[in-house]
């Protein structure tokens, strides 16, 4: 154990990693900070750079761009009343609320205190967890793992906020494009209209990269004449008080991280929905529910520290079973395998260093975000002012060569553009992308398991029930299933 | 509320599947959702079709257009003219038509093109096509 510790060290500690980690860092802060850029788009720009780097850099970056992103988020919302990340939206209204009372210092200066605690929990949650869990799912064979599956797509289902049958649309649509190409258990090659760009399956970089990137940028395009306005422009010192308001609300801190985490380690959802989640709870099990809205500092130190552990917890599926939690760890799983990590029980034994690197790197990257992003607020204005009428096109020419970088081939552009419209369209319907995503990252390995586990069965679907563990997920996802129905029946009998 | 996945139906029955079971279930289910929505929406009232509000704004719409119709272009142009022209290109087009000044363009052009070069086939070694410099590829 030690030993491997000593190991992951080494790995992380070393100047090409540290430089990698610092130049994301800023990296992260920018794309969160400015209104329009996402955490997952800067995941998404991140992947054709991190390809040509080792595993550990690679992973690095994205854990402390991310990181970062969400908390710059915070930013914007404070001074501009414009989420810069969707994971601040939640409590925009409110932090904007106490800038304009002129506590623009203490909003910050909790989203960025509150982000770091609440990595940090997230974070621990996830060292403990993770590597406990991969011992159950050694013994977990097909059956249990089209149950896992199942249990992942119907909770992303459950979670979208919205209507359920749009993200079951969503999801399906996911599923069809996972289903394209030769890769499948009979090796048929299915919807390729004879071209051979098909035949291998759609390429999920490009796909992120339009989902994520392209339709942002054709969302910030559509929207370019609204102006923006800082509505704080001189920013005091931002830590001063933030003690007191941990030891004046622990439990609204504790009970954000413990929700973001678990909304995190849920797939489907992420930290924009883990936001929403605890600032809802905040205010319904607050001592002054009225005072929510007005510029009350106690909702944003709930979801300011769910959002953060969000992003950790969404690993935790993302390491032991391949599932993702999230949206970005989604791209994650890409970048874990093209590295020869390959997700799953057994990568806490073979590359157990390299596991611990990037534990030790989510550490890092939440400790460092105190004096990066104290830094960040101290530079809000400049960064807020770049324009975006030259950022976005050269975003876009990067998101070209960055599609393009991943197979050498013009083939990904395409791919890019006609997700990125796809995806522009979705969102603007009320159609969340998050399902679509998932479906294509879990269609492979949903097929896989029932395929095999139909053979292994010889087609009776009772054997689906008869090991135990596999009984009692198959029970709980189904139940999930039943539970979505019916609230969106009552849903539909209340008018 | 738009209904616009219902076009993908068409495409999916009459297909020859190895393994047909998983996009046949994919397609019965995309039906099922796809009606339950024409009817949540039909009673509901609300238009078929909505026009986004950009739609009626110059410069959004034109913004939107020439994102798309630079992507196309690049993925046309990009061989023959080689990445450098097909990049200062769109970025000047880009930047000019989102409301920058022709000094601010001029600038940042062909210096972010120039950055792109040097990070992704200096540093990254993607073989950016060069189209017509080729002879004079560095």
């Amino acid at each position: 154990m030690s030993g491997v510790l000593a190991q992951a060290f080494t790995l992380v500690f070393d100047p090409y990693v540290l430089w990698v980690i610092v130049a994301s860092a800023l990296f992260g802060l920018f794309v969160g900070a400015v209104p329009g850029l996402t955490a997952t788009m800067a995941t998404a720009l991140l992947v054709p750079v991190t390809f040509f780097m080792p595993p550990v850099p690679a992973i690095a970056s994205i854990v402390t761009a991310t990181a970062m992103a969400i908390f710059a988020g915070d930013i914007p919302s404070c001074l501009l009343r414009m989420p810069g990340t969707p994971a601040s939206a939640a409590y925009t209204d409110e932090a904007y609320a106490m800038t304009k009372k002129g506590q623009g210092e203490l909003a910050l200066g909790s989203g960025l205190w509150f982000s770091m605690l609440g990595g940090l929990f997230g974070t621990a949650v996830l060292i403990t967890a993770a590597p406990s869990l991969a011992e159950v799912a050694l013994k977990f064979s097909s059956f249990e793992y089209f149950w896992l599956v199942i249990l992942g797509l119907a909770s992303a289902v459950f979670l979208a906020i919205g209507n359920p049958l749009k993200g079951v649309v969503s999801l399906l649509l996911g599923l069809l494009v996972s289903a394209v190409g030769l890769d499948n258990p009979a090796g048929f090659p299915r919807f390729t209209f004879g071209n051979a760009e098909l035949a291998g399956g759609l390429t999920l970089i490009p796909i992120m990269i339009g989902m994520f990137a392209v339709s942002e940028i054709l969302r910030s395009v559509s929207r370019i004449a609204e102006p923006w306005e800082m509505a704080q422009a001189k920013i005091g010192n931002v830590l001063r008080g933030m003690w007191g308001l941990t030891r004046r609300y622990p439990w609204q801190f504790v009970r954000g991280s413990i929700v973001g985490t678990a909304i995190g380690a849920l797939p489907g959802a992420g930290a924009d929905i883990a936001a929403w989640m605890s600032y809802a709870v905040s205010k319904r099990f607050s001592r002054e529910p009225e005072k929510f809205g007005t510029g009350h500092i106690e909702g944003i130190i709930e979801a300011g520290a769910s959002n953060n552990s969000a992003l950790a917890g969404a690993w935790i599926p993302a390491l032991v079973f391949g599932i993702p939690g999230d949206s970005i760890t989604a791209i994650v799983i890409g970048v874990l395998y093209v590295k020869g990590l390959n997700p799953g029980p057994t990568i806490f034994m073979n590359n157990a260093p390299a596991i611990y690197a990037v534990f030790l790197v989510f550490i890092l990257a939440n400790l460092l975000m105190l004096p990066f992003g104290i830094a960040a607020i101290k530079a809000a204005k400049q960064m807020l002012r770049a324009p975006r009428e030259v950022l976005l096109p050269v975003i876009l020419l990067f998101c070209i060569v960055g599609s393009f970088a991943i197979n050498n081939s013009i083939f990904g552009v395409v791919l890019m553009l006609a997700f990125g419209i796809v995806g522009y369209v979705m969102e603007e319907n009320g159609f969340p992308v998050a399902p679509a995503i998932l479906g294509m990252v879990l269609g492979a390995m949903l097929e896989e398991n029932f395929i095999s586990s139909m053979i292994k069965a010889d087609g009776h679907i009772l054997a689906f029930f008869e090991r135990p563990i596999a009984g009692s997920l198959g029970v709980l996802a189904l139940a999930v299933l039943a539970v979505t129905l019916v609230r969106r029946l009552l849903a539909a009998r209340r008018p | 509320m738009v209904l616009w996945h219902i076009q993908s139906f068409p495409a999916m029955p009459g297909q020859k599947f190895g393994p047909a079971w998983f996009p046949g279930l994919i397609a019965a289910g995309l039906v099922l959702c796809g009606a339950l929505l024409v009817l949540s929406g039909w009673r509901s009232g609300e238009a078929l079709l909505t026009r986004p509000a950009w739609m009626s704004e110059r410069r959004a719409a034109t913004g939107v257009v020439a994102v798309v119709a630079g992507i196309l272009f690049y993925v046309v142009a990009v061989d023959r003219l080689g990445f450098h022209v097909t990049g200062v290109v769109l970025l000047a087009v880009w930047i000019r038509l989102l409301g920058a000044s022709w000094r601010v363009t001029a600038l940042v052009a062909p210096v972010a093109t120039l950055a792109i070069h040097f990070a992704f086939y200096k540093a990254l070694r993607v073989p950016l096509p060069w189209g017509v410099f080729e002879r004079w590829a560095f």
